[in-house]
């Protein structure tokens, strides 16, 4: 079969010109194949994401019945109310929080599992990455379960202890605290999986080199891991800013916001605004205030991801 | 301080080694004794649902030790799995996963293959668009995209709202992007002598694809495969604002709103349905770990 091929070849090159031309042909349809090979995503995000953003633009200008155009009047009546900035500030609180403690959680775990050798660590990789692979819907009702007030196993297990009953989610503290736990539980495993790649690739020459200049274990870290490793904490880090502040299933099912809408994210917030109180137009307005930060986190990562490219 | 070091290397050396080894074995053991404290953590919950899951509602509300299952049934297993209703829900889930894996391959693929391979006006700018449409999140579109459908569906006499189909359409918006990003990535990789040698030999570009492409990119295929799957069946916010009658409903929105009637919850039933609900994204995790954390790491680690 190879030798025919080279043979192929071989006449092609002396007698040249029809092959040459079919090449050519293939080349001058290049782009016509390529559009049609790229015709359905193209109206995919055109029809399907690009078009309902800025749908959204529009509907956040008209009135709640959609017959008047207001401007920026929802806009207006946002900032008047009160529960708007406690939702902004609870969604700062729950982005950031969840993301530093998910982000040090897995950098810790990532090492110990890297510190366990071979076959066993696949074993401790898989156990620990389960929570990334429940739906988050599910195991939210687990633990909606745990906090569960009168039949509470963390409250059960609390009282052998001498804590008294703790009010999970009815407490405007602790049900922040449990929004946070839950999401730092379902992240985390993420994060201890990329961390851990990127440990993977650091060379152990590096740290041998270290070992010999006399660096302790900090030194270590601070000199070799973190560095090698900081292109891929920053793209994580801000991957996970965009899906925690977007956050809608944990919230939702674990509080719907309560108590006194103080665990409203953006997202669960418009979805009882725009969907349940069927306003559209002030819903759309609220989870457009997402979009700053995301755009802000985007064009970060999107220069890292670029910035590794060019490195490869 | 470097000197003594030195000094020190070439006589004491079995000694030094013998205290490294013992350094490590030290951070061996203190590494198993958190990864136990952190395993406690991680896997609480799903150890929690299978508990509950075993028990009746009558031990439930007896208030016992909540850790342990003494009188251990499967009639919540029973009852669910001959539940019309939930059988339903599992029935859709599992179409409008396994469509939406159908219909994101039909489109990431050959897209993944022109924007990796053929290099035309503005293929860059489309590649770096892809990536961008995955960092919009479902909470920023579900009330336009709910306002459209209503609109489409004023206009051309179509149900779409409370149709589980209409879930077909949308749910491409979040596994489209991704896989067609980790798919160029896959596709970029395989060396360009491969495909010419095929162009050389007279194939079309679409026989390239098949037959040189798609074989040699399976591990990705199938890792992005997995993503799709996953995403489609754990997706919340669509269903629950697009889908509202019973018989429409997929799992996670069928368990929450129709297992919790009124303020009586039936624990049992829910953490065994949950259960049930994850089951399969678990089973597919525990085949195929290794696609499944390659398609994980993909999206950041790739070149």
């Amino acid at each position: 079969m190879a030798d025919v091929v080279v043979q192929q070849g071989r006449v092609a090159r002396t007698s040249g010109t029809r092959k040459r031309g079919s090449l050519r042909n293939a080349l001058g349809h290049k782009s016509t194949v390529a559009f049609f090979l790229t015709l359905p995503l193209i109206l995919l995000i055109v029809l399907l994401v690009l078009y309902p953003a800025f749908y959204s633009v529009y509907l956040a200008t008209l009135n709640k019945a959609m017959t008047k155009f207001v401007g920026l009047g929802n806009f207006t009546f946002l900032f008047k109310r009160e529960t708007f900035w406690m939702v902004v500030k609870q969604s700062c609180i729950f982005a950031i929080t969840a993301v530093v403690f998910k982000a040090l959680i897995g950098f810790i775990v990532a090492h110990f599992v890297h510190n366990i050798p071979g076959k066993k660590q696949r074993k401790w990789r898989g156990m620990l990455l389960v929570p990334w692979v429940i739906p988050p819907a599910m195991s939210t009702l687990a633990w909606l379960w745990l906090f569960d007030p009168s039949y509470s196993a963390f409250n059960y297990t609390l009282s052998f202890f001498g804590v008294g009953p703790i009010p999970w989610l009815g407490d405007t503290f602790w049900a922040r605290f449990a929004v946070i736990l839950v999401n730092v539980w379902y992240g985390a495993p993420f994060f201890l999986i990329m961390y851990l790649a990127a440990l993977k690739s650091v060379p152990d020459q590096l740290y041998e080199a270290a070992a010999i200049d006399g660096a302790n274990w900090w030194q270590r870290i601070w000199y070799v891991t973190l560095p090698m490793m900081r292109n891929i904490i920053a793209i994580t880090t801000l991957f996970s800013l965009i899906v925690t502040f977007a956050n809608f299933d944990i919230v939702r099912i674990l509080t719907s916001g309560g108590p006194l809408d103080t665990t409203h994210l953006f997202a669960t917030w418009a979805f009882q605004v725009g969907i349940q109180s069927s306003d559209i137009p002030l819903g759309a307005c609220v989870s457009l205030f997402m979009v700053p930060i995301l755009a802000v986190a985007a064009i970060f990562i999107l220069r890292d991801v670029t910035k590794r490219g060019n490195e490869a | 301080m470097s000197t003594v070091a030195i000094d020190k290397a070439g006589p004491s050396r079995k000694v030094k080694y013998g205290s490294m080894s013992r350094d490590r074995a030290w951070a061996l053991r203190w590494s198993y004794f958190f990864l136990v404290l952190f395993a406690i953590f991680f896997l609480t919950p799903p150890v929690y649902m299978l508990i509950t899951s075993l028990k009746s509602s009558a031990e439930i509300s007896a208030a016992t030790n909540p850790w342990w299952v003494f009188h251990p049934t499967l009639s919540n297993y029973v009852e669910l799995l001959t539940s019309n209703q939930f059988l339903r829900f599992f029935w859709n889930s599992s179409i409008v996963a396994i469509v939406v894996v159908i219909i994101t391959m039909l489109i990431s693929i050959p897209a993944a293959f022109a924007l990796a391979r053929m290099k035309f006006w503005g293929s860059a700018t489309l590649a770096t668009g892809v990536f961008l449409t995955y960092l919009i999140p479902d909470s920023l579109l579900f009330i336009p995209l709910f306002k459209m459908l209503a609109v489409i569906q004023d206009l051309t006499g179509i149900t779409l709202l409370n149709r589980w189909y209409v879930l077909l359409f949308i749910y491409p918006t979040l596994t489209v992007p991704f896989c067609t990003w980790i798919m160029i990535g896959y596709f970029a990789s395989i060396p360009k002598e491969l495909d010419e040698a095929a162009l050389i030999d007279g194939a079309s570009w679409l026989q390239t694809l098949t037959r040189i492409f798609i074989p040699v990119a399976l591990p990705g295929l199938i890792a992005a495969t997995i993503f799709a799957f996953t995403v489609s069946w754990a997706q919340f916010l669509y269903p629950l604002v697009f889908t509202t009658s019973v018989d429409q409903l997929v799992l996670p929105v069928g368990i929450t709103t129709t297992l919790i009637k009124g303020d009586v919850f039936n624990w049992g039933q829910i953490m065994t349905g949950a259960l049930l609900g994850a089951a399969p994204p678990l089973i597919i995790y525990a085949f195929l770990m290794d696609y499944y954390i390659a398609g994980l790491t993909a999206g950041a680690t790739k070149g």
